[in-house]
């Protein structure tokens, strides 16, 4: 006997994914340009953002909320750029969720913004289900992971939009091999922006800052983005 | 570790449907493709427990993969994907766009005996 069904077709994440819509449209409403960080924990984010935030500023208004799994150490940390900073603690979650943001940025206002950093948790693969509601989702590889990060976490690579290769003053020492990087990061993002920094020497920073700052200019002259 | 909330999600769901509809329900059938960025065996496990003391308890999790699909450029034809490998398997022309492998979709509840 053939089984009956009833179609139902919803989306599981349908609830995240309408907060982050509302997010986004809040978002491009204000003008705020939101990029949000993924990464394994230990690659760097946290340096990455504070060093990215430090250098936005004064000329840019920017601010970050950041998401860890017990501590408020990294908010610490990036509130010595003196970019005002919100932690989320997120307890035994391993990812952020949208209404996790749209609480955090509670008494906030995005329209006072010109950039808003979203660090998520150290994590490659739970993060890649939950949209932010963010223009931008940044990946970040540091050089002493090994060439097959994208290989073995396709996921989170193919849905982020730039991949920040940090800790460029180790690639030496760690034998870097960056084309091997740069290739398989292309055979699960075809076309991805790849740009290669050390938030510690400096390496590389202007020109992601510059990319950056570019690419918030475009997207305010788009209509609807 | 995410599969449980989901898992959660999917029992909310077809509770929900199934009480709309009146309907008893086997087995919850989902669509999941390979970029949804959730583990199958992890799902079923976790599916399991976030059923248990509901209206669906004792029911099955029946996962259908949906296939990776990607529009080529070159030959402007859809191409289903066999890897992560993001080239078309006829031109190997790269292939940015995904039309299809993202799903994480209760698709149908599968009925027994009249409620």
């Amino acid at each position: 006997m053939t089984p009956r069904l009833v179609e139902v077709r919803q989306n599981v994440l349908k609830h995240n994914d309408e907060v982050a819509r509302a997010l986004r449209e809040r978002f491009h409403a204000s003008g705020v340009f939101v990029i949000s960080l993924v990464s394994s924990p230990g690659s760097g984010k946290t340096t990455f953002l504070e060093r990215t935030l430090t250098l936005l500023q004064p000329a840019y208004r920017v601010a970050a909320l950041v998401g860890d799994l017990a501590t408020e150490n990294d908010a610490r940390r990036l509130a010595r750029s003196r970019a005002p900073v919100r932690q989320i603690v997120t307890g035994t979650l391993c990812h952020l969720e949208a209404a996790m943001v749209e609480n955090a940025l509670e008494g906030w206002s995005p329209g006072e913004l010109d950039f808003l950093f979203i660090e998520n948790v150290g994590n490659l693969v739970c993060p890649s289900s939950y949209d932010l509601g963010e223009d931008l989702r940044l990946i970040l590889v540091s050089v002493t992971e090994g060439e097959d990060k994208p290989l073995k976490y396709p996921t989170i690579f193919n849905t982020s939009d730039v991949t920040i290769v940090s800790k460029m003053d180790l690639a030496e020492a760690a034998e870097f091999d960056w084309q091997a990087l740069e290739s398989n990061i292309q055979a699960v993002r075809p076309g991805m922006r790849v740009l290669r920094v050390s938030a510690k020497t400096g390496q590389g920073m202007d020109e992601w800052l510059e990319w950056l700052t570019a690419l918030r200019s475009s997207a305010a002259r788009l209509p609807g983005q | 570790m995410h599969e449980l909330s989901i898992a959660v999600s999917i029992v909310e769901i077809a509770e929900k449907e199934a009480a709309r509809r009146c309907v008893c329900v086997r087995a919850v059938h989902l669509r999941l493709g390979p970029l949804a960025g959730v583990v199958k065996e992890a799902l079923l496990s976790a599916y399991e427990l976030a059923s248990q003391n509901t209206s669906l308890a004792g029911t099955s999790l029946l996962v259908e993969d949906m296939p990776i699909v990607v529009h080529c450029p070159h030959c402007d034809q859809r191409r289903t994907l066999t890897s992560f490998e993001f080239r078309c398997p006829e031109c190997d022309t790269p292939t940015p766009e995904v039309v299809q492998g993202r799903e994480l979709e209760v698709f149908a509840l599968e009925l027994g005996d009249a409620a």
